[in-house]
């Protein structure tokens, strides 16, 4: 994980240092030509308009992964190592150029203030909705949900909001419940964190380890994309939702 | 030339050098009759016949369970790292990422030299800055760089001796896989298809770099077999030859696989069969000159390369001894060809497939409608990482079986703009993952004269690594950190390790001091393994 990290790093200074300045194409036709592309490629996860989805929100005048454009067309044709971003191997040059003139379009158009009430947002996740059982922020909470320190940067308010109401519309892909029996009677369900042909780990909802090797399994119970999370439809009013909502879209990456 | 100075210091101060740097001597005769000492690696698949199967057997069905690490050697950089190792007397020569070439201890796994080629800064590579192996004839090591020079080494020093420009990296050219040593020539391919490239293999003098012969993969206008490209589209038509092929020194035969046509997955820019890619080329190891072809994927839109190594294997076909030249093609299909006349004898899939009815009688593939990639995208099996890749197979003479690592995987084809320019990306295209189903792995175990399935061992996930067979009954393989071995016969698994990174390499073996050893490259480190 580490050396993956360090070699990203690695590249974007590469590409910064030693590569001629990038133009993007800018006209009309180029940009609408981007978005087509966009929409063929990169939407699916970074959502129609770049509104963030599975993939982080491209929204942002400063993208923290791409921070010119030399580094967003090595992001683009290369991915980025560790995570779910593939590189587009699909695509040409010109192709590559005029997705990235698009991506870059999406960040001028300023950010729409996220109504709502924050201070009382933070006070509901932390107390009525019983967030920090499995989120952490910063160190603060449970571990078996995902992190969500930053999660105002990669997510936009319509996808916290939808994976609130509804969290199995919105599950990480890999994300994998899993209940392991062993032979011994042992039982464990909880998050799949690997596996391989011989083994696999699970992390249960106190944030402990579990590994067992596949000839000690005598039951292995998979639920892929569905998400332990409960539906807070229900459980809170339309302004305590948007107030976490608010909360949630305030949290921006650690430093 | 930059030689790591360092590691000159390591070799003199820990071993003395004079037992270390071994009087390394191979003229041709020895690579031909490899047979003959089991315990070197002297080629890439160990001998010509590129089975990657080692006689070794003091590793065993019987003990491989307690094989343990004897070195490790780290690579100086995160690329991955392919290379296939050969060892000579005591030595073996790797190379490494990005452009290295060493000289290891075999024994210690002491470092005695490293050469290292300075990289453009403006190379561009579609797959990393990888490298397989390098070659050696008499004392020279012979090395194919990133950015497409054929280097030639003194195997005691590192010292270049001749380093020749094949093609022009800012072309798009590039070179990944070992060369193949043939008599008094180097033989060695090229890599660069997603690049519009114009593939081709050549033959360089041993002695002085000098080139001897270019077998271009795409012919010229003029030339047979320009008809089967539009227009001008031969001009950037790929096939490339990035993978190590096999010798048959009774005929004088070279046998070595073409890549993918440029663009990629686009063929409407390149109408007809586009030859001679995703072929098997038998040419004349003096000359060059075309014995005969077969073409595997005729218009491929799928990106299915032939460039894995072939399998030249002898068996029984219905009651009649057959020279044969096979292999489990990326496009699904295993394929046995008779190495003499090109015609083809046997075939089937070995993996899922969907893109094809069957092989008709000439072992031409039978598309089936509506299967070539589209704006939208086009379900099918194989992936573009087909059911299996550059990584070796593996034909054990003990057995008499061909051995595989397959990947059960789908991709949605798409179509996109073809437009090229010099250098830049030219594929047409690409795949998205099929996400309904989840892919998964295998060793399988193949009839070598009909590709028919005998065993498989079940993997997790699609391997995208190479196996090796040994006289100790054995399979060697990897699938995604882990390395393991398999019984040969029956498909058991024997012994397993987690080496930490993913493996993208093919294993091979060798003896030192009456020792056994199995090597894997894995991650970024060279693993080697020994009994007590």
């Amino acid at each position: 994980m580490k050396s993956a990290l360090v070699c990203v790093v690695c590249v974007i200074g590469a590409v910064a240092a030693t590569e001629p300045k990038v133009k993007l194409p800018n006209s009309r036709a180029d940009l609408a030509r981007g978005e087509k592309l966009f929409q063929h490629h990169c939407a699916l996860c970074h959502g129609q308009t770049g509104e963030g989805g599975r993939g982080p929100m491209l929204t942002h005048a400063k993208l923290a992964r791409a921070p010119d454009d030399a580094a967003l067309l090595k992001v683009i044709e290369e991915g980025i190592r560790g995570t779910e971003m593939p590189g587009a191997g699909a695509m040409s040059d010109r192709e590559m150029h005029l997705t990235a003139a698009y991506v870059r379009s999406l960040g001028k158009v300023p950010l729409k203030p996220v109504p709502g009430n924050q201070a009382h947002g933070a006070e509901i996740y932390r107390g009525k909705g019983g967030c920090v059982s499995c989120h952490s922020i910063q160190g603060e909470g449970a571990l078996s949900g995902p992190d969500l320190a930053g999660i105002g940067v990669r997510r936009s308010a319509q996808y916290l909001r939808e994976s609130l109401v509804d969290p199995q519309a919105a599950v990480p892909e890999g994300y994998m419940l899993v209940t392991v029996v062993a032979k011994d009677g042992k039982r464990v369900t909880g998050v799949r964190v690997n596996e391989d042909s011989f083994s696999l780990q699970v992390r249960d909802d106190v944030g402990l380890s579990h590994s067992f090797w596949k000839t000690e399994i005598a039951l292995t119970e998979k639920k892929l994309g569905k998400s332990p999370m409960p539906s807070y439809k229900s459980t809170l009013t339309e302004e305590e939702l948007t107030d976490v909502v608010a909360y949630l879209a305030s949290l921006k990456e650690a430093k | 030339m930059k030689t790591l100075a360092w590691l000159f210091v390591s070799a003199a101060v820990f071993a003395p050098a004079a037992v270390l740097r071994a009087q390394v001597n191979v003229p041709y005769e020895r690579i031909r009759d490899a047979s003959k000492e089991p315990g070197n690696w002297l080629t890439y698949s160990r001998d010509y016949s590129g089975q990657r199967y080692s006689p070794l057997d003091q590793i065993n069905a019987g003990n491989v369970g307690k094989l343990h690490i004897a070195w490790v050697h780290q690579a100086y950089e995160l690329d991955g790292f392919e290379t296939s190792p050969i060892v000579v007397d005591g030595t073996m020569f790797i190379s490494e990422p990005p452009n290295i070439v060493s000289a290891i201890h075999a024994g210690t796994g002491r470092t005695l030299w490293s050469y290292q080629k300075n990289i453009p800064s403006d190379l561009r590579l579609c797959c990393g800055r990888v490298n397989r192996g390098v070659a050696i004839l008499g004392n020279t090591i012979y090395y194919a760089s990133t950015d497409a020079h054929l280097i030639a080494l003194d195997a005691r020093t590192g010292i270049v001796r001749w380093d020749v420009t094949m093609a022009d990296y800012k072309n798009g050219y590039s070179s990944t896989g070992a060369p193949l040593a043939v008599k008094d020539k180097i033989i060695v391919g090229m890599a660069g298809g997603e690049y519009g490239v114009r593939g081709f293999i050549d033959a360089y003098d041993a002695k002085t770099g000098k080139r001897a012969w270019r077998f271009n993969t795409v012919p010229a206008k003029g030339e047979p077999g320009v008809e089967t490209w539009d227009g001008e589209s031969w001009k950037t038509g790929s096939a490339t030859t990035w993978v190590t092929g096999a010798f048959d020194p009774e005929t004088n035969t070279v046998y070595w696989g073409t890549g993918n046509p440029g663009p990629d997955w686009n063929g409407d820019v390149r109408k007809g069969d586009n030859l001679y890619s995703d072929c098997m080329m038998a040419l004349d190891a003096d000359t060059g000159a075309v014995k005969w072809h077969f073409q595997y994927t005729p218009h491929d839109e799928n990106d299915w390369d032939s460039t894995q190594t072939p399998i030249l294997s002898d068996a029984m076909v219905r009651g009649e001894p057959r020279k044969m030249v096979v292999l489990a093609n990326r496009n699904g299909f295993y394929y046995a060809l008779d190495r003499i006349s090109g015609k083809f004898i046997a075939g089937q899939p070995y993996v899922k497939q969907t893109w094809a009815s069957g092989l008709d009688e000439a072992g031409r593939p039978m598309r089936l409608p509506n299967t070539t990639p589209t704006a939208e995208g086009t379900l099918l099996w194989p992936s573009l990482g087909g059911g299996s890749n550059w990584y070796s197979s593996t034909f054990s003479p003990k057995t008499g079986l061909y051995y595989v690592n397959v990947k059960e995987m789908a991709g949605i084809y798409h179509k996109g703009d073809a437009e090229y320019h010099a250098g830049g990306l030219f594929n047409g295209g690409g795949q998205r993952d099929y996400k309904d189903e989840e892919p998964y792995g295998a060793v399988r175990a193949l009839e070598v004269e009909t590709g028919k399935l005998r065993w498989e061992y079940k993997l997790y996930s699609p391997s995208h690594s190479g196996l090796m067979t040994t006289g100790g009954g054995l399979v060697f393989g990897s699938n995604a950190s882990s390395f393991f071995a398999l019984d040969a016969l029956k498909g058991g698994l024997l012994w397993r390790i987690e080496t930490g990174g993913g493996v993208g390499s093919n294993p091979i073996t060798y003896m030192n001091e009456g020792k056994q050893y199995v090597v894997v490259a894995s991650g970024h480190a060279l693993f080697v393994f020994a009994l007590d």
